[in-house]
């Protein structure tokens, strides 16, 4: 299929080039494609469509929160809303997007492979996850759900009148689509690295996305079961969760969280991996202590698995029951604070550019450090009784949640964009944007922990017993204004982009890794021209690299010109 | 617009303590923030790529001492938190001895309270400044969660199962009673205030009948042996041990062999699956020849509450006891109407239970 290109070198050719993307113009070619790029594009297109949608019920929720007994909605209608928010952010969007998006596109290229282990089973994951998320949309669209995401029995599995089964369906089903796709990134990463990549010169990346499809592996399954137990006593009255019929309800919250507390690891350890990619480019540095950041991915991954129980501390556990995952959550948070202390070094004696991505990491570290550290809170037995339900939680795992993954998304995004479209956008709206979106976030959530201390309760609708609570609600529904025209600036300018942005070269960073030196502009369908060996440790930079491309270069319209 | 508030008022003591370990913890994350936050934005300044007069040679990229440093280091900070969080969590699990107690039903949406003495509120409590509460909870349907901000603690009301929680408010004021836990359409609804009464005026409200509800409203130990007679209980349950039955005199807080090995407790809890689902316990030496009784979860509170009081020290025996005799006059008026068939055992239980409650408190001391 390869016209054949450009004589001496492939890169930085003005040619009209035969890529992933120009290969097959039709739409036919995108739907039934096995290019892990191009499904990668597909899930990309696809997770912003819910993006949007969650972003739309969080608006609702936020507006009727300015007042203390609501504005335009009926209490059963907000009640929808959250959970529709829930539901779609953590379902469809946030547990789905870096792997997904980008592991999907960048695992082969930086293992120096020319697709995943299992081209069509990756395809099938995606339909999958479509499927799921067309359910999802059925049930929104017939009535909603108004357990919250979380599901507990018995209000699930008896007492709402709504789309339960219907939403449990959709969670389902794009469940397989997550195992699917861990199974193939478990399998690729054993299998198909080039000849001389050893794992300790992987990118931490593929580390993170590694342990990701452990835990995803491990989880998913259980909370598949769980959320069919909960559709089977919904349907045929069988007792599994409900006093009623002989079942005991908080085991539900087990067997929920079981999964969910790791699942919080699926959303933020490929953050991580994303986090230390852009960090070690843009310091021109090998990321500092390297072992003890692959380790403690794995680390998270296991210790992941033995604390759901903080969720319950006031469920009437036992005393013992409670010391024990109170002891484990304050001890997972170790790993993860020795991430931030290698990034940290990392910039030592760095050669740094602030650039786009750079910036959304740092920002990244400043938003996971608080949603980390308020994680302790939250482990700790005496003060969690206080908290637990209340908008401290609510701020807390936002922090962790669009802090740690949205940040790190877009930081991958901006980093990635030049080797997934070829094109590059403007650098000084991609650092205005940065800094929009970093300071919504805080004018959002901040108040929310100062909520939470005073005891507002999470999912309330009215509060017109403590009406003190409005001033942080209003101040919080403003942030969340300017969060929606920061995630705003970077759509309209990536977009305009793929029209108008400068042509980026193959290698606009000067970084180094597979992805970038080994392949073309953008990729060619089977990735690279000939399989790529690895001779050096991953994150091989100095200070004498190149620098980055050029701001001015970055500029709609740009052209660069010619090196010789 | 109101004054701003950052903090919820302290109303206990251990609201206090809380909020010491809170402050702490908070001083800890703001101290790491900082820490990060500052050597991040130094670093990314003074090694900014412009400035081409900082030393970059000799770039390390580990450092094993650092890394166990920057592990054992924070490890021992949260193993500290964790402890101290532990303590507080054994205060918030541990009963006052001596605490009044309360019960409360929750249900979509709202929260019933009951005192022993029979009167009833919804969506408000009111109870005397500094003497210990305890609250014993269930719920008739879904799962709530009791929750009070200015007392620092909450926990869930669960369907089919008993928890408890408990609090000494030192402070007269009136405070916020919310259900924490999503519970359908109204959950934000299931709310309304605790008012703590300073002892005059908790003496007052109490004359007053305490409620808008009923006035003259009967003790729930009262209502607790009605039910008990209503039910037969008192065919199989008297004062002493027999063949057939265990006597319930004395019951609360003893150690229970179950025939098939277990060891319970016998707390609120144990009582009520007890009389919902005996064949789950049977006490060993006993047949399994109780039967299951379909009680409303306010009937099975004030048995509850009556087969406590038949535990408690003599002194509030003999208070009780007038109240049997009243009862008794009232229950065999009723039983004369042919209502209830009310065996003799009642009486004789209550006489020789005193004698055997003297015995078991001069065994404890
Ligand atoms: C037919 C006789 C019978 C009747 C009527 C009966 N019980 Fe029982 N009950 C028993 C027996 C026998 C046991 C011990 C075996 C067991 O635990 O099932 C028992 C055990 C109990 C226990 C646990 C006692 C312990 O020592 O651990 C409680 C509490 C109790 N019953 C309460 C009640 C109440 C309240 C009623 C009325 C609503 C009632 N029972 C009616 C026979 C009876
Ligand atoms: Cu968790
Ligand atoms: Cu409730």
């Amino acid at each position: 299929m390869s016209k054949t290109l450009d004589k001496k070198h492939p890169n930085n050719s003005h040619q009209e080039e035969v890529n992933y993307i120009t290969v097959d113009y039709t739409m036919k070619s995108w739907f039934i494609t096995k290019d892990h790029k191009r499904i990668g594009m597909l899930y990309l297109a696809t997770v912003l469509v819910f993006f949007f949608v969650g972003s739309v019920a969080a608006g609702f929720v936020r507006f009727e929160l300015t007042s203390p007994t609501g504005q335009i909605l009926e209490s059963e209608t907000f009640n929808r809303m959250f959970t529709a928010h829930g539901v779609v952010m953590i379902f469809f969007f946030l547990l789905i997007a870096i792997p997904a998006v980008l592991g999907n596109f960048f695992l082969p290229l930086m293992l120096g492979a020319r697709d995943l282990a299992f081209p069509k089973l990756n395809l099938l994951s995606y339909y999958l996850y479509l499927g799921g998320g067309l359910f999802g949309v059925v049930a929104l669209v017939s009535g909603g759900v108004d357990t919250g995401w979380t599901f507990y029995t018995p209000l699930s599995s008896m007492y709402s009148n709504s789309q339960v089964v219907l939403t449990i369906t959709a969670a389902f089903i794009t469940g397989f689509s997550s195992i699917a796709t861990a199974v193939n990134f478990i399998v690729t990463i054993h299998k198909m690295r080039a000849p001389g990549l050893t794992w300790f010169r992987l990118p931490l990346f593929v580390w993170a996305h590694y342990a990701t499809s452990i835990i995803i592996l491990l989880g998913t399954p259980v909370v598949a079961i769980t959320l069919a137990l909960v559709a089977v006593e919904r349907l045929f009255h069988i007792g599994v969760f409900s006093p009623e019929y002989g079942g005991d309800p908080v085991l539900f919250q087990h067997m929920f969280w079981f999964y969910s507390h790791p699942a919080v690891y699926i959303m933020i350890l490929p953050a991580m991996g994303v986090v230390s990619e852009i960090i070690a480019c843009f310091a021109r540095n090998r990321v500092f202590g390297y072992e003890f950041i692959a380790a403690s991915s794995l680390a998270i991954g296991g210790l992941g698995f033995l604390v759901w129980g903080h969720h319950m501390f006031a469920s009437g556990e036992s005393y013992f029951q409670a010391a024990f995952f109170s002891l484990m959550t304050s001890l997972v948070a170790i790993p993860s604070a020795i991430k931030v202390f290698n990034w940290a070094a990392t910039l030592y004696k760095g050669m740094i550019y602030l650039t786009t991505p750079m910036a959304y990491a740092i920002g990244f570290l400043g938003l996971f450090v608080i949603g980390g550290l308020t994680g302790l809170y939250c482990s700790n037995l005496g003060v969690d009784v206080h908290l637990t339900g209340t908008y401290f939680i609510v701020a807390h795992f936002h922090y962790v949640m669009v802090g740690g993954t949205i940040m790190a998304l877009l930081a991958g995004i901006h980093f990635w964009w030049p080797k997934m479209t070829g094109r590059m956008y403007p650098e000084i709206w991609g650092k205005i944007g940065m800094l929009v979106i970093f300071s919504g976030f805080h004018m959002t959530f901040m108040p929310q922990f100062i909520l939470g201390f005073l005891g507002m309760p999470r999912r309330y609708h009215y509060y017109h017993f403590a009406p003190e609570f409005q001033a942080y609600n209003v101040f919080s529904t403003a942030g969340a204004g300017v969060l929606a025209i920061g995630f705003m600036i970077p759509v309209v300018y990536l977009l305009l982009s793929l029209k108008h942005g400068a042509k980026a070269p193959a290698n606009p960073w000067n970084a180094k890794g597979l992805e970038w030196e080994k392949t073309d502009r953008v990729p060619i369908t089977h990735n690279f021209r000939e399989i790529p060996v690895v001779t050096e440790e991953a994150y091989n930079y100095s200070i004498d690299d190149e620098p980055p491309i050029e701001a001015k270069y970055t500029k709609f319209g740009a052209v660069m010109e010619e090196k010789s | 617009m109101k004054e701003l508030k950052f903090s919820p008022t302290q109303a206990t003591e251990y609201a206090t303590r809380h909020d010491v370990l809170f402050y702490a913890l908070t001083a800890l994350v703001v101290l790491f923030t900082v820490l990060v936050g500052v050597a991040v934005l130094y670093l990314m300044i003074k090694y900014r790529a412009s400035n081409k007069n900082v030393d970059r040679t000799k770039r390390i990229h580990h450092h094993l001492g650092i890394e166990i440093a920057w592990t054992v280091i924070p490890t021992i900070l949260a193993l500290i938190i964790f402890f101290w969080g532990l303590l507080l969590f054994k205060e918030v699990k541990t009963p006052d001895k001596d605490s009044s107690d309360i019960y409360v039903i929750g249900k979509q949406w709202m929260w019933q309270f009951q005192h022993p003495n029979g009167i009833r509120e919804n969506n408000e409590l009111h109870v005397p400044v500094g003497r210990p509460v305890k609250i014993t909870m269930i719920s008739q349907d879904v799962i709530h969660s009791l929750y009070i901000p200015q007392f620092r603690v909450q926990f869930y009301t669960l369907p089919g199962r008993y928890t408890s929680m408990h609090f000494t408010p030192n402070v007269v004021g009136k405070f916020n009673i919310f259900c924490s836990m999503h519970c359908g359409a109204d959950h934000s609804k299931m709310g309304g205030y605790i008012h703590v009464l300073s002892p005059s005026d908790y003496t007052k409200w109490l004359e007053n009948g305490g409620n808008r509800f009923s006035k003259n409203s009967e003790s729930m130990i009262k209502s607790g042996l009605k039910t008990f007679a209503k039910n037969g209980c008192s065919n199989c349950h008297g004062g002493a041990d027999t063949y057939r039955a265990p006597s319930l005199h004395g019951l609360i807080g003893r150690k229970r062999k179950m025939n098939d090995g277990r060891v319970v407790i016998a707390d609120e809890a144990y009582i009520r699956e007890s009389i919902l689902t005996p064949y789950n316990n049977v006490v060993e030496g006993y047949e399994q020849i109780m039967p299951v009784y379909d009680l409303s979860e306010g009937e099975v509170l004030e048995l509850v509450e009556y087969i406590k009081s038949l535990s408690r020290a003599p002194s509030m025996f003999e208070e009780n006891e007038k109240v049997y005799k009243n009862t008794r006059n009232h229950v065999k008026n009723i039983s004369n109407s042919g209502e209830i068939n009310l065996e003799m055992r009642v009486d004789s239980g209550v006489s020789q239970s005193s004698v055997q409650q003297v015995q078991h408190v001069s065994e404890q001391n």
